[in-house]
């Protein structure tokens, strides 16, 4: 007889409600009649993400003394929880900017295509919003490449979904050849790692680590690099970030801003629990082999993003160097770092998410990418959009408009409080570097000198230009998240601490 | 609403009435003319604080506490000390009148700009009044975002180009000081600016001189000035030398002197040969500028060196004339740019080549022009020579060769103000100085007139700011004992 194990569905209701819903918009891809399919698709999705919210939240408050369920495989504790709730949250905003924008926005999409696959869609985010819910708490190597799987093919179907464009279809593909590389990585890391320990679970293999000081071993050592570098695919970091301008540029905008914000929340989370909890014994490897990334991260993200025209690659590029900053709280591997890191995330899902919804915005206008050039006089003609985007970018660079200014101080005094005041030095020249191409994007919206200025309506895909109430809410809701965490840094740290306290340090 | 609240009431009413502007769908005239009663409500303020305030007390005054983040031990503390006091005082007076003017000439989208410019009176008094390090480098960060957007959209035609210099330069210095306060509020465990014990650490000292430098700026750190000062609106370059710059050595006294006695001695020397070269450098630039703002820059440039002079100087009468000093020409080159300002509305230039003779006909304008440009060479009697006396005795102690730079450089002043209103008051008419070219109007004169005034009040009795700035007989002494 098969012995099955104890399941605490609570703990993985968050990932249920999520998946019931994409069944639900799945469906209705089918059972509701085509002319209000998109609002019914739509409707389910937000509602879903609403229902995980709520229940992340619930397990937040009710999973104070943190432990394994389900066979030991998925951790409900409040690291989880805070994790999968703004992970949910980021869903509902993406829900929000996609509504009226999904799947076809170019000027090429034809007029009755434009609501094809919209449920699938909806189907596919709400998909990948449960991978990833599961993948923040996955306990051992087997469900964290499951679900690292899970979430990532759901993603590289969005990434192509707009499938008469050409850029879309490329992005979907470059995504999910480079994306298999790094699963492949992965996957090879922890089968060497179990080769080494004969565990799969992270704290088993601690265990066996300590218990047959295998410390320094040679097999486990690479599989740690390559579980490294498998995250960090994911995180888009350097070394590992090729494919993310191309795939940032090509993909759907509003599949961009959530791919920018929740997976790198997915990916640092997990990764600091993996190295946190299952190979505490080689911090004195990992945490070095952390900052190196960190670094490359700043340096080649900044550099790379001086130069770039089209705003997309731009906010790719300052994605891959905020994963940088981000990654420096992980290589600290204290609990400061990790309440840094969970505190920087909130600010930077905003911000990231906030910055390429007001490009969506842009792009459903002109029917053409956004760059440096069309953007000139977009803050004067769209107040709203400008002024938040104003704020994402200045926020992005360190300033005091949002909590993005804290978030960096946090990082940087966890990295000196570790000893290491280089690493401060280096987040603080690349904080400078940053400050020319973000300031360059509030120069593109408002200082243009005025013959560039484009006078006259934009021209605007389909008809007038659409109100769009759901994406002025979506990027509303980042604004305030963006600005209110710069006051509210006390009760994020406070749900930070304890979510931190689920980790071993 | 005790008097203690006032110290947040004066950020955050500013900041909030930008809200406001932002917001609410007002007329182009009901914006400026609200941006202009919170401007004058924000000096109604000060004066009551100021009428309050106790300058025998050691120690905070108004002050307000409470917990930002306790993790790190930051917290949300403002409170003013006497020469805080006077530097609040100077920048509500300078933005009312930055303001005003503003809301005189009708400046293009009217929201923006004057939401912009309350943000920037909110974050300016900010850096004066915060009394926690992140509180500080909050609001001198929060200085620079108005200031880029209001040089970057209203400025002259060489804006963009000088948004840029400008930022690169202050944020170089800003981030550094970000790694230096990490470093000393991480090393003590705290934050706070009062219970923060002074450090020997010359590296953290460093850091953040460098951003207060830069801000000042003393040379060779003054490359974003003269652009700034020539592309931004003339209001604008106002507050940026009159006020912002203060900021920088307002930082050298509240933080780097108070905080790092023994490095700032350490490095006295280095630091008194650069306000020395400023000092110089700046007034000989300022004599060969060939427009009028230049030559206001330049000299701001100068005064910056003379500041810092007395500020490192480390004597008694160094520290009293410094902040004399500050307050007398941070009024004088925000009446003088506001007086450019003017003279560029009627002519549409400020080149010397092409002005002259404009004090025909135009008494008013030629009477402020002359009394400004008198005070600020520092003639005897004057509130700029008081400060530069005391700061020239106060070097004087030091060694006889700082002030005898200074006096030379005195000199200077004279030859580079003379100079400027020769050319824009007398001399032959120039080619666009036309006749129909009016006499400062009403609206002006209710900007300058004061300004003036407050001047002539402080030439009059120096001593109101130079005796009330620091509690006890001796600056130096309450500076050791951080001011407690």
């Amino acid at each position: 007889m098969i012995h099955t194990p104890h399941v605490d569905w609570f703990a993985i209701s968050t990932i249920f409600v999520l998946l019931g819903a994409s069944f639900v918009a799945l469906l209705s891809a089918v059972l509701v009649p085509r002319a209000i399919r998109r609002a019914f698709a739509a409707t389910v999705a937000g509602l879903g993400c609403v229902g995980g919210l709520v229940t992340s939240i619930w397990l937040y408050v009710d999973s104070a003394n943190g432990h394994r369920v389900v066979g030991d495989a998925f951790y409900r504790d409040r690291w989880t929880a805070l994790a999968q709730a703004i992970l949910c949250g980021i869903g509902l905003c993406t829900v929000l900017l996609s509504a009226e924008h999904i799947p076809a926005w170019g000027r090429t999409a034809r007029r009755e295509r434009r609501d094809d696959h919209v449920a699938e869609y909806f189907a596919l985010l709400l998909a990948c919003l449960a991978g990833m819910t599961f993948f923040v708490g996955s306990a051992n190597l087997m469900t964290l490449f499951l679900s690292l799987e899970w979430f990532s093919i759901a993603l590289y179907i969005m990434c192509a979904i707009d499938y008469d464009r050409e850029g879309s279809l490329e992005a979907g593909l470059k995504y999910l050849i480079v994306g298999s590389f790094g699963s492949a990585g992965l996957l090879f890391g922890s089968a060497l790692v179990y080769g080494a320990t004969r565990r799969i679970g992270f704290e088993e293999i601690a265990h066996a680590v300590g218990q047959q000081s295998l410390s320094g071993d040679a097999l486990l050592v690479l599989g740690l690099a390559m579980i490294i570098a498998g995250i960090g695919f994911k995180a888009s970091a350097a070394p590992f970030h090729m494919w993310t301008p191309a795939v940032y540029e090509g993909a759907p905008t509003p599949v961009t801003a959530f791919m920018s914000a929740a997976t790198k929340v997915a990916a640092l989370v997990l990764g600091l629990r993996v190295l946190q909890t299952a190979f505490p014994q080689e911090a004195h490897l990992w945490t070095w082999a952390v900052a190196g990334i960190a670094v490359a991260s700043l340096v080649i993200g900044n550099l790379a993003a001086l130069v770039q025209r089209d705003l997309k690659r731009m906010l790719a590029y300052s994605s891959i160097s905020h994963a940088g900053f981000m990654l420096i709280a992980v290589s600290v591997g204290t609990a400061l770092g990790a309440r840094a890191l969970m505190y920087y995330l909130v600010p930077y899902a905003a911000m990231a998410f906030g910055a390429f919804a007001v490009v969506a915005a842009r792009e459903r206008e002109l029917g053409e990418p956004v760059t440096l050039d069309n953007l000139a006089g977009f803050g004067w003609e769209r107040p709203f959009l400008g002024v938040a985007m104003w704020f994402f970018m200045f926020g992005f660079a360190g300033l005091p408009l949002g909590g993005g200014f804290i978030g960096k101080f946090y990082v940087l005094a966890a990295a000196y409080k570790h000893g290491w005041t280089w690493l401060v030095i280096v987040g603080v020249v690349a904080t400078l570097v940053s400050l020319y191409y973000y300031l360059g994007v509030v120069r593109a919206m408002y200082m243009r000198p005025s013959e560039e200025l484009q006078v006259g309506a934009p021209v605007v895909v389909g008809g007038a230009p659409a109100k769009e109430m759901l994406l002025h809410a979506a990027v509303g809701i980042a604004l305030v998240v963006s600005v209110g965490s710069l006051f509210a840094v006390q009760p994020l740290i406070d749900l930070a601490k304890h979510a931190a306290l689920s980790l071993p340090f | 609403m005790s008097v203690s609240s006032f110290t947040t009431l004066l950020v955050c009413l500013p900041l909030g009435a930008a809200l406001a502007i932002w917001i609410l769908p007002l007329s182009r005239y009901t914006t400026g003319a609200l941006a202009v009663l919170v401007s004058l409500l924000e000096v109604g303020i000060w004066i009551e604080q100021a009428a309050r305030f106790d300058f025998n007390h050691h120690g905070l005054q108004n002050a307000q506490r409470a917990s930002w983040f306790s993790d790190l031990h930051v917290s949300y503390h403002v409170g003013e000390y006497g020469f805080s006091l006077w530097l609040v005082g100077l920048t509500v007076v300078c933005m009312a009148a930055a303001i005003g003017y503003g809301f005189w000439v009708g400046r293009d989208r009217p929201r923006a700009y004057f939401g912009l410019m309350l943000f920037l009176t909110g974050a300016t008094v900010g850096v004066f009044v915060a009394q926690d390090l992140l509180l500080f480098y909050a609001f001198f960060e929060a200085m620079l975002i108005p200031l880029y957007v209001l040089i970057g959209v209203w400025g002259g035609p060489g804006r963009l180009g000088a948004t840029v210099k400008f930022l690169i330069y202050t944020m170089t210095g800003s981030l550094l000081m970000l790694a230096a306060l990490i470093v000393y509020g991480l090393k003590v465990g705290t934050f706070d600016l009062v219970d923060g014990p002074p450090s020997a650490s010359r590296w953290i000292f460093l850091g953040f001189m460098f951003a207060f430098v830069i801000k000042a700026p003393l040379f060779p750190f003054h490359g974003w000035l003269p652009d700034a000062y020539r592309e931004a609106p003339p209001e604008v370059s106002a507050v940026l030398s009159g006020v912002v710059a203060k900021a920088g050595v307002y930082g050298m006294l509240r933080i780097a002197i108070a905080k790092f006695p023994d490095p700032a001695s350490y490095y006295r020397t280095t630091i008194l040969v650069l306000a020395a070269l400023a000092l110089v450098y700046g007034s000989l630039l300022a004599f060969r500028a060939k427009d009028f703002r230049g030559v206001v820059a330049y000299s701001s440039l100068a005064q910056s060196g003379l500041i810092a002079i007395g500020l490192f100087s480390g004597t008694n009468l160094g520290f009293d004339g410094a902040v004399l000093q500050m307050v007398a020409h941070g009024l004088v080159s925000t009446s003088l740019f506001l007086l450019a300002g003017t003279i560029e509305r009627r002519t549409t230039t400020g080149e010397f080549a092409l002005l002259g003779g404009m004090a025909r006909g135009r008494p008013a304008l030629a009477t402020l022009l002359m009394t400004v440009g008198v005070i600020s060479l520092a003639v005897p009697g004057s509130a700029a020579f008081a400060g530069e006396f005391l700061i020239l005795a106060g070097a004087f102690q030091r060694a006889w060769w700082w002030a005898a730079i200074g006096a030379g450089a005195i000199v200077l002043a004279a030859m580079y103000m003379l100079r400027l209103i020769s050319a824009v008051l007398h001399e032959a008419r120039g080619s666009t100085v036309q006749d129909e070219a009016l006499d400062l109007r009403a609206g002006e004169l209710a900007l300058l007139v004061p300004l003036v005034g407050v001047l002539l009040v402080l030439s009059a009795w120096p001593a109101s700011i130079s005796h009330h700035s620091f509690a006890g007989d001796s600056p130096t002494q309450t500076i050791q004992s951080q001011f407690k």
